[in-house]
């Protein structure tokens, strides 16, 4: 038995290095036709933002080349994807294969900041084009900024501004901030108190949690409700946004209604995680909501059954709008012109104002950013939730013109070049 | 200065009690390692996977079978234990005439298979499970400081199972067994006593401690397949600070680490991941063999 | 005993001395290995081919300190990854030529083994590995925490500089080249530490340390200089990585990373002088050509390292040694 099984194991292992020794060199063999626009959509299909952006953007993608009308154009698209396990290394080899060997024109989603930000450089080095719905880093249209890029659905500096401004001017005047140690934490949170005092609120003070590996937010939350804030910021992200929630709604700090919750950067798959008993009450800003209105029900029909049962994501309607408009700049243009050269294609989308169902009209600004409304929400209690996915009441929304940084403050060089 | 030194320790109660909590986490979770490493002398990597199943056992209990937080403590460790002892007996078992290192290197592919799979069935946003409404009768409140019953709840039952642990291998004709047999396995199979049954039996029993420690964490985090990841690391730093396979050092360790990150966490939050590491770094320093291990 | 202790591939135990030290089908393996590092390149993505030779260094150091002084690092991703960061610095903000910044990501890596090491041989065999784990975790959150390395973003757009004034890496040819000779040499240094006095010595602790004892020798300071020499090469081959892809990060120092070079090395064969660049080539061929299975590339990782142990302890060079009856 032992012996079958090493022969097994042995075959396996021969088995498993032939396609990696052996598909390599035939891809490159694969010809370039002219007229075959190539998307790679890149995220993380096994991690922490699988359900927001994974094979469900995949999915929308596909939607938005078919509602396109590309192909009656004798245009034929290809999608595939692929993992980049929140990882840059693997993220980094991934689009250099795909762009090198594959012939992909376009690369579209990559959440996780420094992901985003190394797909940046090697988009802009090979002049192809980078759609960018995944990732929060206002640096893409800021210091990092690429005439091959677009940054479309949201960033830190909107987050920050619509939850810090709105939420003052909703009543919430003081504030104490829960912050993940790490840039991304110290950045959210530097932001948003920003806007919180310019609005008149003030800040009593903030605690630094450790990232990662803080799985009890129960003694910070007691600090926080010491300082007696109306306002509880939560400048973290991901699992530690859940745990911190989940264990305010366990030590009842926002019972009474005194103290709110505002979470920085948190998804509607993420309220979905928490359920309605746990989050109510929670304020949180996004581009993008399922139910918003009948255009953006219409489009959460079309999309049909996403992957693991959720709704659609602001993540994913990104990836769905902006493939749709790139669209129509190849139309536009030609397909061969747009192969060419990513800054062209990009350069037309700047000049073609926008729109789609999941974000209305719209324009894209010269450093990358693409301009549309924000919207701040409030997770509403189970009582008043009719059916399975509906979670949020709008509270205010801020306009295309305001919701983004000025370009004048982002530190991109770009435009004028 | 006093009112300082008073609200500062005003400040510091609450976190005392939280301390515990996570400690409660870390001992019973250390304590099944230990128990384990004592009688199989291998450290147990995918501990902190099995914690996971066995919060996410809870889970299906619940909304697949219906079967509450209640049924859930008692059927999730036997579940899960059972589990650890098929991988024991088509697996450990088989390396323990090796160098000690291949079963650690054979539980880290475990726990990678693990939390692949339940990547893969669950994704990873987390699921919820709710913390069962009769812990409400125990909820603390005094003044502004709210502890939910369900806390106490985990710190007393910890501390029950961990003496009771204790108890049984000190002081049960069971536990003289095994101790014999950690220290001199042929001698106590000479005397007719099934000695591979026993590693087999305690792989399991260990592996139950981690599952219902999952069980009662299921309520307080979220539950995710990196759940146990987060923890095993801090985990083993205990394990190392306590004395390996010393029993009373990882349940002491447990909770004291708990309790001094609690206090951190006020003081100086910064600090309260690394804080066991230093700690560890000293002991090491001074007693190579952890504060309570026998050299 | 052969299959017992981390001396995998240990058939024949007479090494007649040949060409550099080798043995003759050593010495043929070495030639095998040299054409294909050169030949590859006109087959294969060079990038691709470049990570796996920075990984084979990594994973070839790992096996300096596993397979010749017995002991299991489970925290080797910390020098790995702060030579990435040192070596990334120096090229992005000091503007420092890679034939200057690739050493100072080693020295690195060096000056972090000293203390680490220092602690941590106070213990061995499980104890080692997880005191070498803590330690790096305690560098993951200096990482995560300290202004020059960028937080969560790391450091991007890397240069990757001129060699010697001369050789242009921006060509991802040229990058090969330059990994590759890193790679040779520093394989080759291994492959002579090994051979050395020194060598033997660590072999005789590894196998018998109160006797090494008994007979005069300062086990801990072998022991050390093992684990400082380990760790400066992991810090050369994560300087080099960063030069290749551009990017340091913290990735690079995560807990995984240090299980991934484990795996390498155990798939390769433990011990053994070409395992662990066989096993870095299987391993990380698997990461980019799964990439689209997502999560399963955990499942299908964990799955080799359980048959691995349970089956396939000498790994492919080690059970290939064994069929051919040498030692490779």
């Amino acid at each position: 038995m032992s012996l079958d099984r090493r022969t097994l194991i042995k075959g396996a292992a021969v088995a498993s290095l032939l396609p990696a020794l052996g598909a390599a060199p035939f891809r490159s063999a694969r010809a370039q036709a002219a007229n075959t626009i190539r998307i790679g959509v890149l995220n993380d299909q096994s991690g922490l933002y699988r359900d927001l952006s994974g094979p469900g953007s995949t999915q929308a993608v596909r939607l938005a080349v078919q509602e396109s009308g590309i192909a009656q154009r004798g245009v034929t698209v290809e999608v595939v994807q692929a993992d980049h396990q929140n990882r840059p290394d693997v993220g980094s080899t991934v689009v250099r294969q795909w762009i090198d060997r594959d012939g992909i024109d376009v690369v579209v989603d990559v959440p996780t900041s420094s992901v985003a930000l190394a797909v940046n450089t090697l988009v802009r080095e090979r002049n192809k084009v980078y759609l960018n719905s995944g990732a929060a880093t206002s640096d893409l249209t800021g210091s990092a900024c690429s005439p091959n890029t677009i940054h479309w659905t949201y960033d830190t500096w909107m987050l920050a501004q619509s939850t810090g401004g709105a939420m003052v001017r909703a009543g919430g005047k003081s504030w104490f901030f829960i912050t993940a140690d790490y840039a991304f934490g110290h950045a959210l949170e530097r932001d948003t108190s920003n806007f919180v005092r310019s609005q008149g609120g003030e800040i009593l003070g903030a605690v630094r949690t450790p990232f990662p590996g803080t799985t009890d937010f129960s003694s910070f939350l007691q600090q926080a409700q010491r300082s007696r804030a109306q306002v509880i910021g939560l400048a973290n992200a991901g699992g530690d946004t859940i745990n911190s929630i989940k264990q305010a709604s366990e030590f009842r700090i926002t019972r009474g209604g005194r103290t709110k919750l505002a979470g920085l950067l948190v998804f509607v798959t993420d309220v979905h995680a928490l359920g309605l008993e746990v989050a109510q009450g929670l304020v949180l800003s996004e581009t993008f909501y399922w139910d918003l209105n009948d255009k953006t029900r219409a489009l959460t029909q079309r999309l049909g059954a996403m992957p693991g049962g959720v709704r659609p994501s602001m993540v994913q309607a990104g990836c769905y709008a902006s493939v749709l408009h790139y669209m129509k700049a190849v139309g536009d243009m030609g397909v061969v012109a747009a192969k060419a050269s990513g800054i062209e294609a990009v350069t037309r989308m700047k000049a073609m104002p926008t729109s789609d169902d999941a974000f209305g009209e719209g324009t894209i600004r010269a450093d990358g950013r693409k301009l549309h409304p924000c919207y701040l929400f409030e997770v509403k209690q189970p009582s008043e939730s009719s059916g399975a996915w509906d979670y949020y009441k709008l509270l205010g929304t801020t306009d295309a013109a305001n919701a983004f940084r000025p370009i004048t403050d982002g530190a991109c060089t770009m435009p004028r070049a | 200065m006093i009112e300082t030194i008073l609200f500062e320790l005003e400040l510091a109660l609450p976190q005392v009690v939280l301390g515990l909590v996570n400690g409660a986490f870390y001992a019973l979770l250390s304590l099944g390692l230990a128990i384990i490493f004592g009688m199989l002398n291998v450290i147990n990597f995918s501990h902190g996977a099995q914690f996971m199943m066995g919060a996410f056992v809870a889970w299906m209990l619940l909304n697949w079978l219906g079967i509450g937080y209640w049924g859930a403590l008692v059927l999730a460790p036997l579940l899960v234990g059972a589990f650890g002892i098929v991988i024991e007996k088509t697996m450990i078992s088989r390396l323990y005439k090796l160098d000690h290192l291949y079963g650690l290197l054979l539980t880290f592919g475990c726990a990678l298979v693990i939390e692949g799979v339940f990547r893969n069935e669950f994704g990873s946003s987390g699921l919820r499970y709710a913390t069962p409404p009769e812990f409400k009768l125990l909820d603390l409140e005094f003044g502004d400081f709210f502890l939910p019953g369900y806390r106490v709840w985990v710190v007393m039952v910890a501390l029950v199972t961990c003496l009771g642990t204790w108890l049984v291998i000190e002081k049960t004709k069971i536990g003289s067994y095994l101790r014999a047999a950690t220290e001199k396995p042929q001698l106590v199979q000479a005397f007719g006593i099934n000695v591979p049954r026993m590693m087999t039996l305690t792989y399991g029993a260990g592996v139950a401690l981690a599952a219902f420690a999952g069980v009662l964490a299921a309520p307080i985090y979220s539950v995710h397949p990196g759940m146990g990841a987060n923890f095993i690391i801090t985990v083993f730093a205990v394990v190392v600070i306590g004395g390996m396979g010393s029993i009373l050092g990882a349940v002491v360790t447990g909770f004291m680490l708990g309790l001094v990150q609690g206090v951190t966490d006020v003081f100086w939050s910064e600090a309260s991941a690394t804080v066991v590491f230093v700690i560890m770094a000293i002991v090491l320093l001074t007693r190579p063999a952890g504060l309570f291990g026998r050299a | 005993m052969a299959d017992g202790t981390f001396t995998a591939g240990a058939a024949p135990r007479v090494e007649s001395p040949g060409f550099f030290g080798f043995t003759l089908p050593q010495g043929i393996a070495f030639l095998v290995m040299v054409a294909f590092v050169l030949v590859s390149p006109f087959f294969l993505y060079p990038v691709f081919l470049a990570k796996v030779l920075c990984f084979a260094l990594f994973a070839c150091a790992f096996n300096l300190l596993i397979g010749y002084a017995g002991l299991l690092s489970f925290g080797h991703a910390a020098y790995f990854g702060m030579g990435a960061y040192v070596t990334g610095y120096a090229a992005k903000s000091w503007g420092l030529p890679p034939e200057v910044a690739i050493p100072l990501g080693g020295l690195v890596g060096a000056a972090l083994g000293l203390p680490f090491g220092w602690l941590a041989i106070r213990r061995a065999g499980i104890y080692f590995a997880m005191i070498t784990l803590a330690m790096a975790q305690m560098v993951y959150f200096f990482a995560l925490q300290a202004p020059f390395t960028g937080g969560e973003d790391g450091i991007q757009s890397i240069p990757r500089g001129t060699l010697f004034g001369m050789f242009d890496l921006t060509a991802d040819l040229t990058m090969y080249w330059l990994v590759a000779g890193i790679f040779l040499g520093g394989f080759l240094l291994i492959h002579r530490i090994v051979h050395s006095p020194f060598g033997q010595v660590l072999k005789a602790i590894r196998e018998n340390e109160p006797r090494s004892i008994s007979l005069g020798y300062r086990v801990e300071n072998y022991k050390l200089l093992a684990f400082v020499l380990s760790a400066g090469l992991a810090g050369i081959a994560g300087g080099t990585k960063a030069l290749v892809f551009n990017i340091a990060t913290l990735t690079d120092v995560r807990w995984e990373m240090s299980g991934e070079v484990v795996l390498m090395s155990l798939v390769g064969g433990l011990g053994t002088i070409f395992g662990p660049v066989i096993g870095a080539g299987v391993i990380i061929a698997m990461q980019n050509y799964l990439a689209q299975f997502g999560s399963w590339v955990l499942v299908i990782q964990g799955v080799i390292f359980i048959a691995c142990v349970l089956a396939f302890r000498r790994g492919v060079v080690g059970e290939i040694g064994n069929l051919l009856k040498v030692k490779l």
